[in-house]
């Protein structure tokens, strides 16, 4: 049996056989990611309703655990409506725009020292490209939708996400010049070896930009005026109905869980654990990084529970005089003590 | 024909089709995202040229950042076809002179004699080696070989940005802001006055 199967596998033309290599990899990536947004949506409620003391959701399955499930079925099965006076075609491929940078970064994104889908040089600048993308979907659908509420929440979501974008960039700068390199890889390689090797520690403020601008990028609470329900609604999606609304939603939760990839893998040293000795080296790489994405991922979800919505202008304010100053002064700092002070050690890795 | 030509040839049509998009669909929206796509395109042929750090910064800075405040414009304002097409006839002769001129300058720039293969052959003579990542070298060459004309593109960028600062932002007086320092100083005391008073008989 299995050498029959060896020999249908080396009958086939080499061509195929990488593709159909990749095919299986991204699968092995894209299944696992699209199960996690689904229980990710779960914990979600969970996590709110008990800091709210509420049980959440409990009804569907053994404690609420085929909630999600339910959701996805019902989502599938809903109506999808194309209101009147909007563009059709921009309209369906809206949700598609929105996904599909929210997919295509993975590529790159490394999850332990070996298992990393492509391994390119230029790492950090794919997913900054392939991330600024997203916000297409967003702009797009709005525009689509013929609809006021919509219209603006996209709008407001452009702005939004061109500030913050120049912040994240420039907090990707310093882990740039401290690891010395573009490839995820080697970032996180850099900082093998206990906590206080991690980047975050000499690269505390850009860390905190980063997260910051990561949930503004996202569109989470409290940067969702996008989607501000008190205002206008559901801001850019609220035409969308059934299936094309859940693809808004998959886009949203698997970005939230990238920039949460990320930000493990640049500051909090990817797979490595936090002390280099026994009862810590028991758990493997990948359950360390997982364990690291996690733990953000609730920060992000105690964000959402404990701050209200900020305001329009609170939001460019933050962004353009208060994060990107910062990165500024950090970077500025860090290239003044790289080459000209002895502490140079502090930032090199 | 091997797999890489068939995949610059995708591109290239894909690329071709949507820049004539661009110029001739009516909508402006869609116009600007067939740019969009051309950009993505244009890109993916870099790519093919192993030049991945130009291919990731056009998506970067145009796909990412230029367009989406481009089409934040275009979205905005409501264009009336009628008016645009007027006096179309009446403009071709120099438009027409105008773009002849300038695809036979485009041609004497990057014409067959400028991009054959000999030529690319002695310039590939000084292309950093296959292991050295592309953007390690153009960094080098950009901060070392060309550090003057490079600091000075980006000193002529910095003028511009704070002159159309400058020419565009009016102080206006009579507009009221919030100034969030003054809000945070604010003391109680400030705002709100206690006074003691005795308390009146229940009538």
């Amino acid at each position: 049996m299995m050498e029959g199967l060896a020999a249908l596998w080396g009958s086939i033309p080499a061509w195929s056989q990488v593709l159909l290599w990749d095919l299986a990899k991204i699968v092995a990536i894209v299944v696992p990611l699209m199960l996690s947004v689904a229980y990710l949506t779960f914990v979600e409620r969970k996590v709110i309703g008990y800091m709210q003391v509420r049980i959440g959701p409990n009804r569907v399955g053994p404690r609420g655990w085929l909630q999600p499930i339910a959701d996805g079925l019902k989502l599938l099965l809903k109506e999808i409506i194309v209101p009147a006076g909007a563009n059709k075609g921009l309209f369906i491929v809206a949700p598609v725009l929105a996904l599909m940078p929210a997919l295509v970064a993975w590529a790159v994104v490394p999850f332990t020292s070996t298992l990393v889908l492509a391994n390119v040089n230029a790492g950090l600048l794919f997913v900054l490209a392939v991330t600024s993308m997203g916000v297409y979907g967003v702009v797009v659908a709005g525009w689509a939708s013929n609809s006021k509420y919509a219209f603006l929440g996209s709008l407001r979501s452009a702005a939004q996400i061109v500030a913050y974008e120049i912040a994240m960039g420039f907090a990707l700068v310093g882990v740039l010049m401290a690891a010395g390199t573009l490839n995820l890889r080697k970032i996180a390689l850099a900082q093998a070896g206990g906590f206080w090797h991690w980047l975050f520690l000499p690269l505390f403020p850009l860390f905190l930009v980063y997260f910051i601008a990561g949930v503004a990028e996202t569109n989470r609470a409290p940067f969702d005026v996008a989607e501000g329900e008190s205002e206008i609604v559901a801001g850019f999606h609220v035409e969308y109905s059934g299936m094309t609304f859940a693809l808004f939603f998959l886009a949203e939760y698997a970005n939230m869980i990238l920039v949460s990839a990320l930000t493990a893998v640049l500051f909090l040293g990817g797979w490595f654990p936090p002390f280099d000795f026994a009862p810590f080296t028991w758990i493997p790489p990948l359950g360390w990084f997982l364990l690291k994405v996690a733990v953000i991922l609730f920060l992000y979800l105690w964000l959402r529970a404990t701050f209200p919505r900020y305001r329009y202008d609170q939001i460019m304010r933050l962004g353009w005089k208060v994060l990107i100053p910062v990165t500024l002064v950090w970077i500025g700092v860090m290239g003044f003590v790289m080459f000209f002070t002895p502490w140079a050690f502090v930032f090199y890795r | 024909m091997t797999f890489e030509s068939a995949v610059f040839y995708f591109f290239s049509v894909v690329l071709l089709g949507s820049a004539a998009m661009v110029v001739t669909i009516r909508n402006p929206v869609k116009s600007a995202l067939f740019l969009v796509l051309a950009f993505v395109s244009a890109a993916c042929i870099w790519m093919l040229l192993k030049a991945e750090f130009l291919a990731i910064v056009l998506v970067l800075v145009y796909v990412g950042a230029v367009m989406v405040l481009f089409l934040f414009v275009v979205m905005m304002i409501d264009v009336n076809l009628a008016v645009l097409r007027q006096g179309f006839g009446e403009y071709l002769p120099i438009g027409g002179l105008v773009a002849v001129l300038m695809v036979m300058e485009i041609a004497l720039a990057v014409g067959p004699r400028q991009l054959a293969p000999t030529r690319i052959a002695a310039a590939a003579v000084h292309a950093p080696a296959a292991h050295v990542s592309n953007t390690r070298a153009l960094g080098l060459l950009l901060y070392t070989t060309y550090v003057y004309p490079f600091e000075i593109a980006a000193a002529i960028l910095l003028v511009a940005i704070i002159a159309a600062i400058a020419l565009t932002m009016r102080r206006r007086p009579d507009t009221k802001y919030q100034d969030p320092a003054r809000q945070v100083e604010v003391q109680a005391r400030d705002r709100m006055r206690l006074v003691k008073m005795p308390a009146e008989p229940k009538t």
